[in-house]
């Protein structure tokens, strides 16, 4: 998987509107395997919209996107998507507040998923074992049993995080991860994406610049639905388009 | 697997401290309501009337109501306002086959045709009426109609991702669709007087001591089953899938779970279980008419429920069990009041009680840990 590059993501000529108001306009975006994107965009450059087309749940006027060489991302279903190996984690923290923290891991398991395997199932060695591994990567050993409710924000962050790395996805979709975090709670998320780099594709879409500065290795603006620069972060802040449509400057 | 079954159900139970209570209860229930109906003569303190067994079997059959909305509200999160319909159409099924039982001992003696029919004028069965002679037909019926009615519904529902208040909303339409559609006596299901007059049950006469602790038994071991099942539901994967769509629908999705089809099945099971109620309900209590499809009938379940502690199961029975026994109570000695009574307990219960009686109990019993332990 890592190593051999090849294209993880190939979002050719996208375009979605609402009631005529372009969200991406002809979009066209591609992301290398094992690489640690960072998508950067004032709001209403369309980096949601593009996140939904990637998981199924918005559907593209025109245009393809593709996983990998052979899988069509805009024929499959969001759970299919999911299963396909594509995790995304939403902006606010979406946990299953009522379950312990391993509930959660175990729940959020790859498999086939369907209510009959699961109505009788028994957690196997192997199982524990992943989750256990889990836990350690996201930091949450000690707070295995408590309910996801009584985790602090960052914690519940790092859990849907865990959830992620437990359907071994190949390529995970993290929308802003840092959003009100503690400056200690931002750099453990930023050792946390920097260790996963590599072993899975990311692409993280985040406001804070001191964060995507960071993590960042390459960087892509977003303005308007379409692809405004692409490059290392230094690149990118000398451009001059990006320091007028988004620096501000 | 049937093996490993019966050992996951004894595993859930082993944490279920109220739902061993309940099961508990109701076997002494099964047991001694029946025998101290039989065995004490009637002067005998001891003695517990036929009306009282009914009522008790009546109560069963609305905790195995309770049961199912608590299954599919508590736990999945869908508020159905319909539920009533499944019980209704369950009854039914079974008041076709008793209706076909009476035979030719009908006040007018058509062997063939229901009195109903004979009034009406009608000169042959109905197609639908056809093989409700036949008790397995009608056993099958009782589980396939509210099922499929479910199983259409629920798929058309939940594919289009109807959910909340939506949901609330069309299911409450589809009992009062259903009510104003057998209220019509064109439809052939006895209009508004519905089916009564039953004579026997599988050639039981139904009137006889022995029938009805044969059909009280049968009741309190249908709620014990439906209470362990519905145990062995929540506590499989696919229960824990079932609260994490109540907690967080989107993120179940976006794992991979196919949530529709997740909320499909929670949904049949608890209509067929509902079904199997109304079943059991109609040959004890003697009739089934269109009233069973009101409106306010299937709010009154959710009011159990919320009373009696959702998401918990026995709390569902239990909430069915007291606001009856309130409801038979306050309706004999003061009729005016007990709306008011019932609309006020479920404002207490949605203000202060969130998780219902049994919450305060455990509250109470936590509470009293706590200072033994200080």
């Amino acid at each position: 998987m890592s190593g051999s590059k090849g294209t993880m993501l190939s979002l050719e000529n996208i375009t979605v509107s609402f009631d005529g108001f372009r969200a991406l306009n002809a979009l066209n975006l591609f992301i290398e395997v094992g690489e640690l994107r960072c998508i950067i965009g004032p709001n209403g450059a369309g980096k949601t919209t593009m996140m939904d087309v990637i998981t199924g749940k918005t559907r593209p006027d025109q245009g393809s996107a593709w996983f990998g060489q052979r899988i069509d991302l805009l024929r499959l279903s969001e759970p299919a998507i999911a299963q396909a190996g594509i995790g995304r984690k939403f902006q606010k923290p979406t946990v299953f507040g009522e379950q312990s923290v391993f509930a959660n891991l175990e729940l959020a398991m790859a498999g086939p998923k369907t209510v009959w395997k699961w109505l009788n199932v028994r957690i196997t060695p192997a199982e524990l074992d992943r989750i256990d591994e889990v836990l350690g990567q996201v930091g949450l050993q000690e707070l295995r049993f408590a309910p996801a409710a009584t985790l602090s924000h960052g914690q519940k962050q790092w859990l849907e995080i865990g959830m992620l790395l437990m359907q071994d996805p190949q390529f995970l979709l993290i929308d802003e991860p840092v959003a009100g975090m503690t400056p200690q709670e931002i750099e453990r998320t930023a050792q946390l994406l920097l260790s996963l780099a590599g072993r899975h594709t990311l692409m993280v879409v985040e406001h804070d610049m001191e964060f995507v500065r960071s993590i960042a290795r390459h960087v892509t603006v977003l303005h308007e639905g379409a692809v405004l620069a692409e490059g290392d972060m230094d690149a990118i802040q000398a451009d001059s388009a990006v320091k007028q449509v988004y620096l501000g400057e | 697997m049937a093996e490993s079954v019966v050992t996951d159900v004894a595993a859930a139970l082993s944490a279920d401290r109220g739902g061993r209570l309940l099961l508990l209860l109701l076997g002494a229930v099964a047991v001694f309501v029946p025998v101290l109906n039989v065995l004490p003569g009637d002067a005998s303190f001891l003695h517990i009337s036929g009306y009282t067994m009914t009522l008790t079997a009546k109560y069963m059959t609305y905790g195995m109501l309770a049961l199912a909305v608590d299954l599919i509200w508590g736990y999945c999160g869908i508020l159905s306002l319909g539920h009533g319909a499944f019980f209704a159409l369950g009854g039914y099924a079974m008041g076709m086959y008793l209706m076909r039982q009476i035979g030719a001992r009908g006040v007018y003696g058509n062997p063939l045709l229901p009195d109903f029919m004979v009034f009406l004028n009608w000169k042959e069965l109905p197609w639908f009426w056809h093989g409700f002679q036949s008790f397995p037909y009608a056993l099958a019926m009782v589980v396939l109609v509210p099922g499929l009615l479910a199983l259409v519904f629920g798929f058309l529902a939940f594919r289009s991702r109807v959910s909340g208040v939506y949901l609330s909303i069309i299911t409450q339409a589809l009992t009062y669709a259903l009510m104003l559609a057998f209220f019509r006596n064109d439809m052939g299901f006895g209009g508004n007087n519905g089916f009564t007059d039953f004579k026997d049950i599988l050639g039981y006469d139904l009137q006889a001591e022995g029938t009805r602790v044969a059909l009280f038994v049968c009741t309190a071991l249908a709620l014990m089953l439906s209470y362990a099942l519905c145990r062995y539901v929540v506590a499989s994967r696919a229960g824990r899938v079932i609260v994490a769509v109540r907690d967080a629908e989107s993120r179940a999705r976006f794992l991979g779970y196919r949530v529709e089809f997740y909320k499909l099945w929670v949904f049949v099971l608890s209509a067929i279980l509902a079904g199997i109620a109304g079943a059991l309900y109609v040959p004890q209590i003697g009739i089934i008419n269109p009233s069973e499809f009101s409106p306010v009938n299937s709010i009154e379940i959710v009011i159990w429920v919320a009373i009696g502690g959702r998401g918990t199961l026995y709390g569902a029975v239990v909430g069915a069990l007291l606001v009856n026994l309130a409801k038979t109570y306050l309706t004999g000695a003061f009729p005016s009041v007990w709306l008011y009574g019932l609309g006020a307990l479920f404002i207490v219960v949605t203000l202060f009680l969130r998780h219902g009686v049994v919450g305060v109990i455990d509250q109470w019993r936590r509470f009293r840990l706590a200072g033994r332990a200080a």
